[in-house]
Formats: structure tokens, C-alpha cells, sequence
């Protein structure tokens, strides 16, 4: 397969120097990773609900009443992010870069639906002059990517960035686009998702999509649908000389992004896998990076019939022989499925794993499919075993009703020149 | 007909705003909605709150010359007794 038709370019390189998460599995991405890697599942009575997460305990009460479910989560992990960036202290934001070459991109499956859900019940009982004032800044999708601007003064390109479950996906690579042609020196990114509504359960059970015992079980013979689950995560991306010079701690490089769509059907993804592989050579091409340099793929793995079966021959096409000695795992066995927040957060997951050298297990794993026949770490973490001499190479990859593709090329940190 | 009072209107304004964000200590009549950090969106929510209690309609032209606690809860009070 022609792995894309873009010529080289001389595109500046970019780093990740903070990383945070509100998830299943607790407030933090440090949580995060070391759950996930312990074995431990966030998903209960099969959802995946934030349950560590009380608005209190970061949020003033103004913060609160303004701020979605969803666009709380975003502003939690990016104070987390920022802080370890090293660009918020308790003394308040200090940007590093002109706030002009700041911005930020924050992705929704949905904005805030659970705003909207309240002031329309608001609208049926009393009137649709009672509806509050803040309603529409509250739901409207881009409200989370508004959040960030203004809470750390970020004055460069910001908006919401909206592609069912490959949200994350796309505006963690949009961001990287930015700073990797020059319009922004660093950015702040990520997704953020709160659909654990009754409305929200509703409309997924109805379409089939999710599993019938709760039990997220990516790759087994027995998957039959995802689990939901909320949560958000945030990155901060700077551009690579510009991160070393200020002497920032660097977390990992984001060194590559695809993107492709399947045109196929609007929740089935397309069987062959084409498409989706098209995304992962893209990926491989922006960074640089060949197959062979890979060594974890971070799966988009929803634990749904098709999407496992269409992501394992999109593997295969993209990395050839190389398919079926990377490990791959879905993050989403340990915390459900984030929608629009996915793809962030299994990015925040794979910069940690490459860092920490631990590769988190595909959970409830334990029926193999014959048809599936990757190395998908069932159960229990691994070690990562670099392939290439080099900071290790992953590919994070989210795929999306829409038949929206994206795979991300992650790396660990640059060695020092 | 109730009559309502200037004070009976001053707990109520301070109840609303204070479940807004700022302490209730803060909310004198002579504090600002600049200092209180209330805007023009939480004030249209204070309408909707005033109308429910009171029947008293607020527009925003109403509003928008309102600077402090104290001008708004005499704003309610005089419309209230009209």
C-alpha cells in the first residue's frame, strides 16, 4: 500500500512535557498508568464512571456551576499537565511562550450533554424563559476548548475539535499539525467526555454498541460491545528546541499523525481495514518511523465484533510481518470507552507506558479469537521491549463511528544531541 | 397583598448570589458585582430567580446600569411595590 502521498517536509519536532487524566481509574495520570499496568479495572456494574472525581476538590464553587461535567474534567487534567509542564504553579499560569503562540484544541464526542439534558427538562416544566443563561456556554461543544483558553490565557489557535470516538485522536494530531508548521509554539490538547446520562445510555443501548454483560473484553471471542466511560485527559506540546531550551523535562515526542475516513458506513467500520491502515502509514510516514522501529501499538480495541477484527487487518496492512510480533493493548479494557476523550487519554496512556517501560494488559482477554491472531497481551502487563536501539515507538490509534480514522506516532523522549 | 420587604428581598438576592461563587460575608448592599465577579449572565439568571419569587420582570435593559447589591435589591423592592 502507498503509504501516503505527502512530500517531506521540514517540519518542526514536538515533544510532550505534561501529561494529565481524570479516569475511571482515579484523578491523575500517574493512576492511570500504574492501574491499568497492576491489572486493576475502573469499570463498575459495567461503566466506566470517574467515581474519584469530586468537583470540590478542585473547583471553586463559580468554576463548578459553569463548568459541564465534561469541561470540569478537562480543566482538571490540564492543571495537572500544566503544573508538571512546570506552567502553573500555586502562584498561578506562567506561560513559558508570547500567550499568542499558545493555543489549544480540545476534542468532545458529544460537548456537554448533560447540560443540555437539565435545562431542557428546565424548558419542558417551566418554560423556555427559565432555560438558565449559561446553558449555551455550558453544552456548546467547544465549551471545554473555551475553558482551557481562558483559564490559562492561552490566546494562539483554540477550538473544539469534534469526531466521535476519534476526537482525541485528531485533536491531539491537530495540535502537533500546529506546532509542527509554525503557527503555534507549544499547545495544549486533549479530549474530554461526560455522557454517563440516562439519555446517554439510552441512545448507545438502542444502536447495539455496547457489551451485554458490561464486561469490556477487546479481542476475546466473546466481545459484543464496549463499555462506556467518562473522563478526560490533557497534553502539553511544545515544540522540541524550544522545550530544551527552557530546559523542560520532556515526557516523550508526539512525532507523527494520520488521518483518512472510511466513507463506508456511518457506525460499521469498513471490514478490510484500508483505510484505517492508510491512517497508521501516515502516522509512520510523518514520523519517520518504519514498522520494523515499532514496538507497542496502543489499540483503539473497543471490545466491539467489528472494530477488533477491522483494527487487527488494518494492523496487518499497515505493518505487515511486523503485525504479529508488536504487542498491542487496549486501554479501554481497564477504563471503558472514552469517546471523544479516547484518543487523548490512550495517548497520555502509551507517552506513560514508553516512559515507564510497561506495557498495560488487554484485561478479560481470555477466550482467544481465532480470527485475531496479534499479540494483544492478554491480562497481565509486560515489559516494553524497544526494537530500534532509539527511544521506543508507538502507535496509539482511535477509529470512530463516522468511520473517522486517526493513528498517532508516539515516542519516547529524544536523546540529547 | 404581601408586602415585601427590603430585607425579605436582600436575604433572597444574597442567597441567589452566593450560590453563584462569592461568600455570603462578601454580598453587602455596597459590594460591586465587578468584586463579586457576578456577570451579566449570572444576572439574568437572578432575573429568572427575582421573577419566580417576586413576579417581578427584569430586563436587561433593566440590568445593565445595575453596578451594586444594594441598587438591585431596590431595583425589586420598587418594582415589586408598583
Amino acid at each position: 500500500m502507498p503509504p501516503s502521498s505527502s512530500q517531506p517536509l521540514r517540519k518542526r519536532r514536538v515533544v510532550v512535557t505534561g501529561v494529565g487524566a481524570v479516569s475511571p481509574l482515579g484523578v491523575g495520570a500517574r493512576p492511570l498508568h500504574d492501574r491499568w499496568v497492576a491489572g486493576e479495572s475502573g469499570i463498575v456494574d459495567g461503566v466506566g464512571r470517574a467515581s474519584e472525581y469530586e468537583p470540590a476538590n478542585h473547583l471553586t464553587v463559580k468554576e463548578a456551576r459553569r463548568f459541564d461535567r465534561s469541561a470540569q474534567f478537562i480543566v482538571v487534567a490540564a492543571d495537572e499537565a500544566l503544573r508538571q509542564a512546570g506552567w502553573l504553579t500555586d502562584a498561578g499560569t506562567d506561560l513559558p511562550y508570547d500567550s499568542l503562540r499558545v493555543g489549544c484544541v480540545i476534542a468532545t464526542g458529544i460537548g456537554g450533554i448533560g447540560t443540555m439534558e437539565s435545562q431542557h427538562d428546565v424548558m419542558r416544566q417551566r418554560g423556555a424563559d427559565r432555560i438558565s443563561p449559561l446553558g449555551v456556554p455550558m453544552y456548546m461543544p467547544n465549551a471545554a476548548a473555551a475553558a482551557v483558553s481562558m483559564r490559562y490565557g492561552l490566546q494562539g489557535t483554540s477550538y473544539g475539535l469534534v469526531s466521535a470516538c476519534a476526537s482525541g485522536g485528531h485533536a491531539v494530531g491537530m495540535a502537533l499539525r500546529t506546532i509542527q508548521y509554525g503557527d503555534a509554539d507549544a499547545m495544549v490538547t486533549g479530549g474530554t467526555e461526560a455522557v454517563l446520562t440516562e439519555f446517554g445510555f439510552g441512545s448507545f443501548q438502542t444502536m447495539g454498541a455496547l457489551a451485554s454483560d458490561g464486561i469490556s473484553r477487546p479481542f476475546d471471542l466473546r466481545r459484543d460491545g464496549f463499555v462506556m466511560g467518562e473522563g478526560g485527559a490533557a497534553l502539553v506540546l511544545e515544540e522540541m528546541e524550544s522545550a530544551i531550551a527552557r530546559g523542560a523535562t520532556i515526557l516523550g515526542e508526539l512525532a507523527g499523525f494520520g488521518s483518512t475516513a472510511d466513507a463506508h458506513h456511518l457506525t460499521a467500520p469498513e471490514p478490510t481495514g484500508r483505510p484505517a491502515a492508510a491512517a497508521i502509514s501516515q502516522a509512520l510516514v510523518d514520523a519517520g518511523i518504519t514498522p520494523a522501529e515499532v514496538s507497542y501499538v496502543n489499540a483503539h480495541g473497543t471490545s466491539t465484533q467489528l472494530n477488533d477484527a477491522a483494527e487487527t487487518n488494518a494492523l496487518k496492512l499497515a505493518l505487515g510481518e511486523h503485525a504479529y510480533r508488536i504487542p498491542v493493548s487496549s486501554t479501554k479494557s481497564a477504563i471503558g470507552h472514552l469517546l471523544g476523550a479516547a484518543g487523548a487519554i490512550e495517548a497520555v496512556a502509551t507517552v506513560l507506558a514508553l516512559r515507564e517501560g510497561m506495557l498495560g494488559p488487554t484485561l478479560n482477554l481470555e477466550v482467544p479469537d481465532p480470527e485475531l491472531d496479534l499479540d494483544y497481551i492478554p491480562l497481565t502487563a509486560r515489559p516494553l521491549v524497544p526494537v530500534n536501539g532509539g527511544p521506543p515507538a508507538a502507535l496509539s490509534n482511535s477509529f470512530a463511528f463516522g468511520g473517522h480514522n486517526v493513528s498517532l506516532l508516539i515516542a519516547g523522549a529524544p536523546e540529547p544531541t | 397583598m404581601t408586602v415585601i420587604t427590603k430585607e425579605q428581598v436582600q436575604a433572597r438576592v444574597t442567597e441567589a448570589l452566593s450560590s453563584f461563587g462569592p461568600d455570603a460575608d462578601q454580598i453587602t448592599l455596597e459590594a460591586t458585582f465587578e468584586e463579586l465577579d457576578i456577570d451579566s449572565l449570572d444576572l439574568v439568571e437572578l432575573a429568572q430567580i427575582v421573577e419566580d419569587d417576586y413576579g417581578v420582570v427584569l430586563k436587561g435593559e433593566d440590568m445593565k446600569d445595575l453596578t451594586t447589591v444594594g441598587e438591585a435589591v431596590d431595583l425589586i423592592v420598587a418594582r415589586a411595590s408598583a
